[in-house]
């Protein structure tokens, strides 16, 4: 991103063809035109390496939990949402709850709230699978193989606007989480997420 | 430690020991099919193997794609490069007519070739995409011999792997299995839309590696050489890429 801080749409895009937009950052080659005045260092190749080893990461322990959450019950118990929860009422009612900040009763305390479900169905089953996707659809070697992974996107240079705000969104519920996460209370919370036991129900301790 | 826990403690060890010997087992597979790439070691060796032998078993014999006329970039960017030798601008000063290719190695006919004795050969061209690390790119019509009839000229031997190869800037040389070397779309370049390849984009000579990112496809070719091992060029790491930090697999 910072070798090129600019986006375009399509299949090819380059300092001589107008941007989508450009990020307002120094870019860490003298190729690009930013108005900066300097160039960064250039950290590329063990960032394109960790980059490339943490996909790994996330593809295979992504489909570990996909795939038991679909067995173990995870998924319907906890995520979907439930009858009740699914008409424009309860919707507007947990908005409207979540708005006021209000504390959540001593039962629902005990289960993922409907906006809850929802976001984490939207992180696990869209924002994931997409970043996956267009990240694929910019590998030369991949697409030479399945060309309509990028063709769908509408070009390489689409796929890498669209891998850009997709990790972008990923950046911003990770950073929610962990302030929510220390709003909750930290302690105890990292806690429940260790071990998969709620706080007042610790065992041994 | 009661016998609950021990019983638990040796089936873990036991499976520890069949999960690092399975891996053990995996490895020597992954090595006798060309499974792994030079610069598997190191804290990033597993993700690299992992994608190169993935990328190797679903993409051996497939094609980049390739874009209609109306599609090619105008103009192509030549990007930065470092500053021209002196030995380069002689041979430019000359319109490249002693520029010369050589091939070397595990082949029964080696030899070196001219511009114009490899423009004698079947020439091809392709319309692909040129696509940098960076995140920049263009489309351009390629014009050239494929890699893998020069290799036939050569006669390379049919123990080769590696294809090493060379630019005049003694800092960029590059080098890949024969699945890529003698892949259709692999070209020795020496022409674009049209034209003779500008400087600016690798001319009088380039490697062309559609497959693969810009970086692989190395400007002013001079050398090639035929091996069935990378240990003995420079670090042993494949190329020059892994030597500044970069992958030796630029296929992603």
């Amino acid at each position: 991103m910072l070798s090129h801080p600019r986006f375009y749409w399509g299949e090819t895009g380059n300092v001589l063809t107008p941007p989508l937009f450009k990020l307002p950052l120094p870019a860490s080659r003298a190729l690009v035109p930013t108005g900066y005045g300097y160039v960064l260092p250039d950290q590329n190749g063990w960032s394109r390496y960790l980059h490339f080893q943490a996909a790994w990461v996330v593809v295979l322990t992504g489909l570990l939990y996909i795939i038991s959450s679909f067995f173990t019950g995870h998924l319907r118990k906890n995520l979907l949402p439930g009858k009740a929860g699914l008409s424009w009422r309860a919707f507007s009612m947990a908005i409207a709850k979540h708005l006021r900040f209000a504390r959540p009763s001593a039962e629902e305390a005990w289960s993922y709230n409907l906006l809850q479900r929802l976001s984490y169905l939207f992180v696990i089953f869209v924002l994931f699978p997409l970043v996956i996707w267009t990240g694929l659809a910019m590998s030369p070697a991949f697409v030479s193989a399945v060309p309509a992974t990028v063709t769908l996107l509408g070009g390489q240079q689409s796929a890498r606007t669209i891998h850009f705000f997709v990790s972008l969104s990923l950046l911003l519920f990770l950073l929610v989480h962990v302030v929510m996460v220390c709003l909750a209370g930290f302690r105890s919370r990292m806690r429940a997420m260790i071990t998969g036991r709620a706080g007042t129900h610790m065992e041994g301790t | 430690m009661s016998v609950l826990s021990r019983r638990k403690l040796i089936k873990t060890g036991l499976a520890a020991a069949a999960g690092v010997s399975g891996l053990g087992v995996a490895a020597r597979i992954a090595q006798k099919y060309g499974l792994v790439p030079p610069d598997h070691g190191g804290v990033y060796g597993l993700g690299e193997t992992l994608t190169y032998a993935s990328q190797r078993l679903l993409t051996r014999h497939s094609l980049a794609r390739e874009f209609s006329r109306s599609q090619i970039s105008k103009p192509p960017l030549a990007n930065e490069m470092p500053p021209l030798s002196d030995e380069f601008k002689r041979l430019q000063t000359g319109g490249f007519s002693d520029w010369r290719l050589s091939i070397t190695g595990m082949a029964a006919q080696p030899a070196s070739f001219s511009l114009d004795q490899l423009k004698s050969y079947p020439s091809q061209s392709q319309i692909t995409m040129l696509q940098c690390e960076e995140g920049w790119s263009y489309i351009a019509e390629w014009i050239g011999v494929s890699l893998s009839h020069m290799l036939q000229v050569v006669e390379v031997h049919p123990q080769a792997r590696y294809v090493v190869y060379y630019s005049i800037d003694p800092d960029w040389w590059e080098s890949i299995d024969m699945a890529d070397a003698l892949h259709p779309q692999t070209f020795l370049a020496y022409g674009m839309n049209g034209d003779e390849l500008p400087v600016g984009n690798g001319g009088p000579l380039r490697l062309r590696l559609p497959r693969q990112l810009g970086y692989k496809s190395v400007k002013f070719i001079t050398h090639l050489t035929v091996t069935d091992s990378l240990k003995g060029f420079g670090k042993g790491l494949g190329s020059a890429s892994p030597e500044t930090g970069y992958a030796w697999y630029a296929g992603i």
